[in-house]
């Protein structure tokens, strides 16, 4: 059977190779082509549907010899298959580490002093501006509004590393919607220009919870390579460094695919009682319940036990890095570190951060 | 030849090139006019003997011309480099138009006003720092806008951040927090019955092996460990708890807990106080997230 179903396959790759040579696509006439594509397209589908029954049978199988099933296969996704990118940093990259202590932000993370932030506008700003700079101060500690007035940003540079803050934030405004952040470490931090999009205000948010002024703890996820460890110490450089973890306040900035997404939760841990809904709980359990010996399996249920509750609270926004600048703000003198350009969108599994 | 007089009657009933009509007045196009008005004494053309100003690059100039120049068009105008200084380039003009009409003299020094005020605002309008326009391409947008929805429906933010949080109840980020009523309530009471914060029930028959020597990972508590002195502290405070013994286990646990904070303060290397300790643990906690980026990026 086996052999015949073998054979039957062989010819079909035959015949397919011998029509593969002329592509369906070649085929001027209509009608030809179309039963040739649909005849193709059968064919592939039958052979799928093989596949998944003959995966289904060894699972089957080894379910019942009690085996360990076959391995699923990972779906691919853009995720994992990234483009190769020698920056991404590995937990051995002892230069890596060297090259953080001796950056701008080193002294601040030892506590040399706290961070505090100036937060102001560009030049015109209306109508959602002022409400998310409103969210913005309470979900940054220590952040201060000043109003724009006419005065340049360079000026504000200055008059804010005088008053020793740490850094700036400059909400840009255009068409009456906030775009655009430029995030200014002083006294002489990167300069980062973010765009902004998607704001969603707390107001907005349905079932939102309100912030306390506890100092949120702060989540930074997937900043792989060098340039997204840099932008995620800047970031973290704008909330102070040790969180009133009482307060229960989690500040997010999740990238994922050079997008970070902001987000911050109210959050609880819980305790919640597991359905012995799987089979494979249940036995394991009354193994442990009648021969009264502790497994690694039953310690991991009780571990799955506590879950954590959120609540979203504040406003919710997504940054894509624009460019990043070695020193404070100047746009004709500056150096800049990374700037993205068009042609760096060619592919979509390229990412930066 | 040059006939003044003729010309203008051509300019002035046939037809001129330069001239912009209005409904009230007739403007100058040519750019040799001084005053920018269409008549009789402000015509370059209709003029053999004229005298303007005009700006070259930020520089000015006075221009003459006389009627002996008048049949070589290529030499017609003689150029004077009129000084920076309004008040030397005003003697300059007076120099070089001694014994012209009084007209000219006139007009061409209000030109000069005009124009070094002109030449003083455009030089401080360079300096101001201005905001540049840049587009936005449509098409960029909406591919972004789109990769962004794609990339926020991945990225399963609500899951994400409660693995991470998960992850640092499990390393102890959070020290005593959550286990600390269990520890108050002893100390007080120095009873039994605490409900602890977390995985009571589980807890119950676990406890009953606490005790065995070989099964030191067992340790469930969401406390942070930093030696087996303290894991060994809960295990008895736990066993304490079960057993229902208050004054024997009691004593026990608070020597081990004891010991246990011994071991902390020495292998945090920090000694002494015990607000350096919560320091020591939040820092920890910093370099801790880096930790987790670092193995992300590992995997």
């Amino acid at each position: 059977m086996g052999n015949k179903r073998k054979d039957d396959a062989d010819e079909g790759a035959k015949e397919g190779s011998k029509k593969r040579k002329v592509a369906p696509s070649m085929i001027k006439n209509k009608v030809k082509r179309s039963i040739v594509y649909a005849k193709l397209k059968h064919e592939k589908k039958v052979e799928k549907r093989k596949k998944a029954k003959a995966r289904e049978v060894a699972e089957k199988r080894a379910l019942e010899l009690g085996e360990e099933p076959p391995a699923r296969k990972i779906p691919r996704t853009i995720e994992n298959t990234r483009e190769f990118d020698e920056t991404v940093c590995k937990p051995d990259d002892d230069e890596l580490f060297v090259g953080i202590d001796a950056d701008e932000f080193s002294p601040l993370f030892k506590r040399e002093y706290t961070s505090k932030i100036l937060i102001t506008t560009s030049r015109f700003h209306s109508t959602r501006g002022p409400a998310f700079i409103a969210e913005l101060l309470s979900v940054i500690p220590n952040a201060h509004f000043y109003k724009r007035g006419t005065y340049e940003l360079k000026k504000i540079v200055e008059y804010a590393r005088n008053k020793d803050f740490t850094s700036i934030i400059v909400v840009h405004t255009n068409r009456r919607e906030p775009d655009a952040l430029v995030i200014i470490g002083l006294p002489d931090g990167p300069t980062a220009h973010f765009k902004l999009s998607r704001l969603v205000l707390r107001k907005d948010i349905k079932k939102h919870g309100n912030p306390t002024t506890h100092y949120p703890e702060l989540v930074l996820n997937n900043f792989t390579t060098r340039l997204g460890h840099r932008i995620g110490r800047m970031i973290a450089s704008l909330f102070p460094q040790d969180p009133n973890f009482v307060g229960r306040r989690v500040v997010t900035f999740h990238n994922q695919r050079d997008f970070i997404f902001f987000r911050h939760h109210r959050y609880i841990f819980e305790t919640k009682e597991i359905k012995e809904s799987s089979s494979k709980t249940k036995t394991e359990k009354d193994e442990k319940s009648s021969s009264k010996s502790k497994t690694v399996k039953d310690k991991k249920s009780s571990q799955e036990n506590v879950i954590v509750r959120l609540q979203e609270c504040g406003p919710r926004f997504t940054l894509k890095l624009i460019s990043l600048q070695h020193g404070t703000f100047d746009t004709k003198g500056g150096e800049y570190e990374w700037v993205h350009k068009p042609e760096m969108d060619t592919s979509r599994r390229r990412f930066f951060l | 030849m040059q006939h003044d007089e003729v010309i203008w009657q051509v300019i002035r009933h046939r037809h001129c090139s330069f001239m912009a009509k209005t409904t009230s007045q007739n403007f100058c196009r040519n750019e040799y006019n001084v005053t920018g008005l269409c008549n009789r004494s402000s015509c370059p053309l209709a003029n053999s003997r004229y005298a303007t100003i005009r700006e070259h690059e930020g520089i000015l100039y006075l221009y003459m011309k006389s009627i002996e120049r008048a049949h070589m068009p290529n030499k017609l105008w003689e150029r004077v480099k009129l000084p920076r200084n309004y008040e030397k380039a005003l003697e300059i003009i007076d120099k070089h138009l001694q014994y012209w009409p009084k007209f000219l003299v006139h007009k061409n020094k209000q030109r000069l006003t005009k124009m070094t005020q002109y030449l003083i605002r455009r030089r401080k309008l360079a300096l101001k720092v201005r905001e540049k326009i840049l587009t936005m391409p449509t098409k960029q947008k909406k591919r972004e806008a789109r990769r962004e929805a794609k990339a926020e429906i991945a990225a399963v933010l609500d899951r994400a951040i409660e693995k991470e949080l998960l992850e640092r109840l499990k390393s102890g980020t959070y020290g005593d927090i959550y286990n600390f009523p269990v520890e108050q309530y002893e100390k007080a009471v120095g009873k039994i019955e605490v409900a602890g914060e977390e995985e009571d029930e589980e807890e119950e028959p676990e406890v009953e092996f606490v005790e065995d020597p070989e099964l030191e990972e067992e340790e469930e508590d969401m406390e942070d460990f930093s030696g087996f002195a303290k894991d060994d502290a809960y295990m008895s405070d736990d066993h304490g708890v079960m057993d229902e013994e208050p004054t024997d286990d009691g004593k026990r646990s608070k020597r081990l807990r004891a010991n246990s904070k011994l071991d902390e303060r020495k292998l945090e290397a920090d000694g002494g106080k015990a607000s350096l300790k919560k320091k020591a643990r939040e820092h920890v906690e910093v370099e801790y997230e880096d930790g987790a980026d670092k193995d992300k990026a590992f995997q």
